[in-house]
């Protein structure tokens, strides 16, 4: 074998030409990395935040974590609402949710899945100080003043002994501290316990457990719980609200994708939603339909532009191509407000028309806050984006081939269709996809111009982030939205490749 | 395709006519929209259309009272002072990092290239709506989550001229190093070896030989992505606050809840700015091609 090469240092050459490799591999990350990092931090980590909100469901879990624990044992195909266990933890969770006021909110995110449920909470959480549960309060203190003294509750909460003994008044009083300390920003030490911690106290007794100071609990009249909050409203008795409670108590849910897809969780699993609440589906297929058509729109007054440019001498073709990148460089809003004006009613189309006596003044065309306008809108505002991915393709076939097949008896139509118009296919590809691309996750022209019947799933992504507040249900449509948009951004990458992508002709 | 020849047939001369005449249609369609509106602008009525006098050209129909609005209006000020504020930012923050990693990635053995360039153009890929509500959850949290835990931020970047900046800037980078990238393709590397040769450290290197080449790409993707931010109406609505109103967004909610004339003067405005775009970056255009030897087109 033939002496091993070496570099001018004495190393060996091949050694040396990997470290040199690598040296430039570091560089250029190097050189990549800040923006790596600045793209991960202010773009991709949001991104990764939609999609994760577009599935978690701590609210529950957090709000009520008593009742979701004791809910497990109920059945919810038994058509009764659950026993008094589950109606006492509810009682400890709602107290302490009503100081955080967080259970108005639980309300409004199970409002999404069963309509009433919101205000069922509110009305609870405005009556649960009220509860008749101060007669154990009394009897207790009654029975024993040490039950009345804050010093002697918290000495009894450091025994672990006596907290293995009294599990559901540990928990209710632990919860019961903590609120006191970050709500009401009080000494836990200088308050007595409230009402719920006594209720939880005197089921622990009547479950058999041994009390700190013994209390004779069967002399003690019960309060039923759950015929309290009965009082407060009859739905607490429907299985379906607690249903739902049950279906949604996990840290994740599928829910705001079932949403999304007019489905809906049920008793018995899966279920489509009621005929009248179906509107995400018809509204993605609206979305699909109305891209299509603009990127129909586009291709059909695109292609004959593209090829005048294309067959143009170069210095008539570049006068003409200002026109296109003219609107291509112009505001957004500012297309957007010229077709706003000219589509109105008594705008300058409709004036133009009436004028020249297609329309009859009193019949004007209705071309804006409908499809019509969004689509006129669109189209304009994407032409571009068609005409100039389509041009650069058409550029680079050769004139000569058209003039080939004539001269072998093709007539003009076979000619372009047979010669012509396959060589300019990709070119129709590539405008097409970053036309819908574009056209499917527009927000600000339907926004403007749709009216009701000419909006797009993304005005109902805003609607549910800026007024409806549900904020999973927005996630969760933006999530599937961006999985159709990114099948489309892969199928574009195959075809033209993501590197080619060329700004301003 | 020049000219019809003398022998052409009553047919193909219909044909070639007619062909102009479609062509020039959907010319008039991608440009009247926007050359109505200037027109329009100087209307001395609150209309959005045009009045006989103007029709009739009498001076008493024209007039500059919207423009005068948009000028004394302090709530189109704001919004313009703020737009001239976040864009400029945002631009310097993308341009300054895009050009560096567009330049590490036109060199030879990058590892994971493809990855990469897919995750820094994905800005322009997913729709702004998604982008905005991303950017709306993430930024309203005082903390940024990591693998090792969260960094606790002692502010949140919502509603803060920061966060918009952030945003913006984000958005322009896939234009920077679209652009960047192409001049770069072309680039001869020998040139920075003979430059290092001549005892040029990599910094002297870079500004002296390299910015010079690729400066027409960088200005292009600069104005791109300025363009991308004073344009951005979205991901500001739903990341920013009543303070960082840009012109846009006074655009929009103008034209949303009333349409008041004052749009059509700014417009028109804006239409100016972008005519002033087009022609800087078809020089740079034309300027990059006769340095790197081609002949202009």
């Amino acid at each position: 074998m033939a002496e091993q090469m070496m570099a001018a240092d004495g190393r060996p050459l091949k050694a040396s030409l990997n470290r040199a490799l690598r040296r430039q591999k570091i560089r250029a990350l190097a050189l990549i990395a800040p923006l790596l990092l600045f793209i991960l931090i202010s773009f991709v980590m949001p991104i990764a935040d939609m999609l994760f909100r577009s599935v978690e469901n701590e609210i529950v879990e957090n709000t009520l974590p008593r009742t979701v624990v004791a809910l497990q044992d109920w059945d919810a195909t038994s058509g009764e609402a659950p026993d008094e266990p589950v109606f006492n933890a509810l009682y400890t969770d709602m107290a302490l949710a009503v100081e955080y006021k967080s259970h108005t909110r639980l309300g409004s995110r199970l409002n999404y899945e069963t309509t009433g449920i919101s205000s069922l909470f509110r009305k609870s959480g405005r009556r649960i100080s009220r509860f008749d549960t101060d007669a154990y309060t009394d009897a207790f203190t009654a029975a024993d003043p040490a039950y009345a003294d804050p010093v002697q509750w918290a000495a009894w909460m450091d025994d672990d002994a006596l907290r293995a003994k009294l599990p559901l008044t540990t928990s209710a009083y632990d919860g019961w501290e903590k609120m006191i300390v970050e709500a009401e920003g009080d000494v836990p030490t200088e308050e007595q316990p409230w009402d719920f911690v006594y209720t939880a106290l005197y089921n622990d007794g009547v479950n058999g457990a041994e009390l700190p100071i013994a209390v004779d609990v069967s002399q003690i009249e019960p309060v039923s719980i759950r015929a309290q909050f009965s009082d407060v409203d009859d739905d607490w008795l429907d299985p379906d609200v607690w249903q739902t409670i049950k279906t949604y108590s996990p840290t994740y849910t599928n829910g705001y994708f079932l949403n999304s897809v007019d489905l809906m969780k049920g008793a018995e699993g899966v279920e489509q939603r009621p005929e009248n609440e179906r509107i995400y589906i018809v509204l993605f297929i609206r979305t699909m339909i109305m891209s299509l058509s603009i990127m129909g729109m586009c291709v059909l007054l695109g292609y004959p532009i593209a090829w005048l440019l294309a067959n143009l001498s170069a210095r008539t073709a570049n006068l003409l191509m200002i026109l296109v990148l003219l609107p291509f460089w112009t505001s957004l809003l500012v297309r957007t407000s010229a077709w706003k004006v000219l589509l109105q009613q008594q705008g300058v189309i409709n004036d133009v028309l009436v004028w020249i006596g297609i329309v009859a003044d009193d019949n004007r065309l209705e071309l804006i806050n409908n499809q019509t306008g969004t689509i006129i809108a669109m189209t304009h505002i994407l032409l571009p984006f068609m005409i100039l991915p389509l041009y650069s393709v058409m550029k680079t076939i050769p004139p000569s081939y058209l003039r080939a097949a004539k001269s072998l008896g093709a007539t003009n139509w076979t000619a372009f269709w047979r010669v012509y118009f396959p060589q300019s296919v990709p070119g129709i590809g590539a405008g097409c996809i970053l036309v819908f691309i574009l056209a499917i996750g527009y927000y600000i022209t339907p926004e403007l111009v749709g009216g009701t019947k000419g909006v797009f799933i993304s005005n109902r992504i805003a609607y549910h982030i800026s007024s409806s507040l549900n904020w999973g249900l927005a996630a969760a449509l933006g999530t599937i939205l961006l999985a159709i948009v990114m099948a489309l951004y892969w199928a574009y990458d195959k075809i033209v490749g993501i590197d080619n992508v060329k700004l301003g002709g | 395709m020049s000219g019809i020849p003398p022998y052409a047939t009553t047919g193909q001369r219909a044909w070639y006519y007619g062909f102009r005449v479609i062509c020039g249609l959907i010319f008039f369609f991608l440009i009247a929209p926007i050359m109505v509106i200037i027109p329009l602008s100087f209307n001395a009525q609150d209309f959005f259309t045009f009045t006989p006098e103007m029709l009739a050209f009498d001076p008493a129909g024209y007039s500059t009272k919207h423009y005068e609005d948009f000028f004394t209006n302090s709530d189109w000020q704001l919004a313009l002072r703020n737009s001239l504020k976040i864009a400029p930012v945002a631009t310097l923050l993308s341009v300054s990092l895009g050009t560096l990693a567009a330049i590490g990635l036109s060199q030879s053995h990058v590892p994971f290239r493809r990855g990469i360039m897919a995750i820094l153009i994905s800005p322009m890929i997913v729709p702004l709506i998604i982008s905005a509500t991303g950017m709306y959850f993430f930024y309203s949290n005082p903390y940024i989550p990591t693998p090792f835990g969260k960094i606790e931020l002692p502010f949140t970047l919502t509603g803060t001229y920061l966060g918009v900046v952030l945003a913006h800037a984000a958005l322009g980078i896939p234009f920077v190093i679209i652009t960047v990238t192409a001049t770069l393709v072309g680039f001869d590397n020998s040139l920075t070896r003979a430059s290092a040769n001549m005892g040029a450290g990599p910094v002297t290197t870079f500004f002296r030989v390299q910015m010079p080449l690729i400066l027409p790409g960088v200005v292009s993707g600069g104005l791109f992505a300025f363009i991308t931010s004073f344009d951005e109406v979205v991901v500001v609505l739903f990341v920013g606050s009543a303070g960082q109103k840009t012109l846009p967004w006074q655009m929009f909610t103008g034209l949303r809840e009333q349409i008041s004339p004052t749009i059509l003067a700014v417009a028109t405005i804006l239409i100016a700015v972008s005519i002033v775009l087009l022609f800087v970056v078809e020089m740079l255009r034309r300027r990059s091609e006769r340095l790197r030897g081609m002949s202009p087109s």
